[in-house]
């Protein structure tokens, strides 16, 4: 049976509809206009034991919607979903015993208190044994070196730092299933690289389940083998992250070092020309037509060196909610 | 456990603390001049209330509010459901309303370690005007379960404006309005017993007395003696009608919860 079940499951707010101007606002006193906003439609989803789910998508997609679904904060408005057998929105204590989420945006820890308060604290909400709970503490704050500022207080670690914090304070309960949203928010690269080396390992060691949101693809390529992509609500891709290419990129980029003197004029007509910085130059072309297009320009031209290449997956990623997007912005119920 | 984190936060603004605790009084003194004025010009006694009655309930109704004001306790649980900070006594196995009870007890503690002294200073100073001496055991007892129970009350009352953020996200009008009736119908602005008819009778009704008229009352011996244990019954009853709505309140306030913020 799988870890994650998901069918069917959608939900929307009802939004306020604010008109600009004062006397719209005025008129807002008494009647107003609501919306319906489908966050999630219909969603449909099987995670098994053990995987490291990515969710792509643009800004307001619904993949938080979804997190938040799973963990219990929101009710659904229709469809059913089960993690580890529970109904996540019943919030069993069971339930909530043996899942975790971190938000790279919220804190969880107490402002004004060092963080291993708030670990004790957690120690005492999830019932978990003071042996283990030393073992445990020990362990994460080895694995993320965090040892010397376990007794300072948290308003005044660094966002790194306390993202870390924010994570042990998760993982303290030795959850199964780890929602994570944007963990890597406004981290610099030292300090994202070093959680997603602690999240694989530990996701490794520990063969949790673990679904992952984030805008950094380099998060997704380190850490997850398998790719959600939701766009306005709805599943558009799921699969391996390299079959996000080989599905929404018909393209593929070929660098070309010209010899010396060689003039780049005409290329042109074999393909379209991304830049030209004598004597490189990188042409982007119909992936079917490569070997055809290569051979005619060896012909034509002095090569010294060619490289073939996938476009860069943030591209193809960025042109995937492009296409999103523009195709949403009709669906919108009124 | 829980307690203990608490107390250990609230301790970490110590400064705010002592002089909070010292201002508490000064409201008092001007009301102590105005009613000295006024018991000048009537010669004689007003409700049953000498002017040493007046002072000696004044003193005693701020005791009471000590226990029973909740300082930023609707607003925080608003700013709470606002900004999603309370998402987290969602996701963890831990509930709201016991923990923030909790979280209000150490804060008590905590300000009590510190007001004792000032309180013990004051009541001493103002012995000459507690003209009866100590009132019987009996008394005394309902006088500590009354200022228990006006804490409890006074916890689950303001519980229940913040939890009304789950429908406005905005509480502080409501919040103005309720801490306006709290300082006329509570007592701590006059003893209600100097109230007219039907006001009497209305306050009477009310819950809010035993936020600090009932405790001074009982204290004072305005309360018959046979009356004490009916009296207190009621108080039971508002106590636990207001749990009863906290409970709902959070329960339906959960389902129309649209976890805002991320």
């Amino acid at each position: 049976m799988a870890i994650i079940e998901i069918e069917q499951l959608s939900k929307s707010y009802r939004v306020y509809q604010k008109r600009e101007g004062l006397s719209s606002a005025i008129r807002g006193l008494w009647r107003r206009q609501y919306r319906e906003v489908d966050a999630v439609r219909s969603i449909d989803l099987r995670v098994e034991q053990g995987e490291f789910v990515a969710f792509l998508g643009p800004n307001g997609a619904g993949k938080t919607t979804t997190l938040k679904l799973l963990s219990g904060v929101i009710y659904p408005t229709s469809g059913t979903a089960r993690v580890m057998g529970y109904v996540p929105w019943e919030r069993s204590n069971e339930y909530r015993r043996r899942f975790a989420l971190v938000m790279g945006q919220k804190n969880q820890l107490w402002w004004d208190l060092p963080a291993q308060e708030s670990f004790r604290l957690h120690q005492q909400i999830y019932r978990i044994e003071l042996e283990q709970f030393k073992k445990t503490l020990a362990e994460l704050t080895d694995l993320l070196s965090v040892g010397e500022l376990l007794g300072r207080p948290v308003r005044e670690l660094s966002l790194g730092e306390r993202m870390k914090m924010e994570l042990i304070a998760a993982l303290l309960h030795s959850p199964e299933v780890l929602f994570l949203d944007e963990p890597t928010i406004g981290l610099d690269v030292v300090a994202q690289h070093n959680i997603q080396q602690f999240l694989k390992y530990y996701q490794q060691q520990r063969q949790i389940t673990i679904l992952l949101t984030s805008h950094y693809m380099k998060d997704v390529a380190a850490l997850c083998r398998r790719v959600v992509v939701i766009t306005s609500g709805a599943i558009k891709y799921d699969g391996s992250l390299v079959g996000v290419i080989d599905k929404f990129s018909g393209s593929k980029i070929l660098r070309l070092l010209l010899a010396a003197g060689q003039s780049s004029d005409g290329l042109e007509r074999f393909a379209e020309v991304e830049s030209i910085d004598l004597p490189k130059v990188v042409l982007r072309c119909r992936r079917g037509e490569i070997p055809k297009m290569l051979s005619s320009i060896l012909q034509q031209y002095q090569i010294e060196d060619v490289a073939v290449e996938d476009p860069p997956l943030e591209q193809v990623i960025a042109n995937l909610f492009e296409h999103a997007a523009s195709d949403s912005s009709n669906q919108v119920s009124l | 456990m829980i307690l203990r984190i608490a107390l250990e936060e609230r301790l970490v603004y110590r400064g705010d603390f002592a002089l909070g605790t010292l201002m508490r009084f000064l409201p008092i003194i001007t009301q102590i001049f105005l009613w000295w004025a006024v018991f000048q010009s009537i010669e004689g006694r007003m409700a049953g209330y000498s002017f040493e009655d007046m002072v000696a309930y004044y003193l005693l109704s701020m005791l009471a509010r000590a226990f029973s004001s909740m300082p930023g306790l609707a607003s925080t649980v608003a700013r709470q459901i606002r900004d999603g900070e309370i998402k987290k006594f969602i996701i963890q196995p831990v509930d709201l309303i016991g923990f923030m009870l909790l979280g209000r007890v150490a804060h008590k503690i905590a300000y009590y370690t510190v007001a004792t002294v000032p309180f013990a200073l004051v009541f001493f100073l103002c012995r000459g005007y507690f003209t009866e001496g100590w009132p019987p055991a009996i008394v005394v007892g309902a006088f500590i379960a009354s200022l228990v129970m006006s804490f409890l009350l006074g916890y689950f009352i303001d519980l229940c404006i913040g939890l009304i953020g789950f429908w406005f996200l905005e509480v502080s009008a409501l919040l103005f309005v309720y801490m306006l009736l709290n300082f006329f119908l509570s007592g701590h602005m006059f003893p209600l017993d100097l109230l007219e008819q039907p006001w009497r009778s209305l306050v009477d009704f009310l819950p809010l007395k035993y936020l600090a008229y009932f405790p001074a009352a009982i204290f004072l011996g305005k309360i018959p003696q046979d009356r004490l244990a009916f009296e207190l019954a009621i108080e039971v009853a508002w106590l636990v009608a207001f749990i009863g709505l906290a409970r709902w309140l959070y329960a339906r306030g959960l389902r129309r919860y649209s976890g805002y913020g991320g």
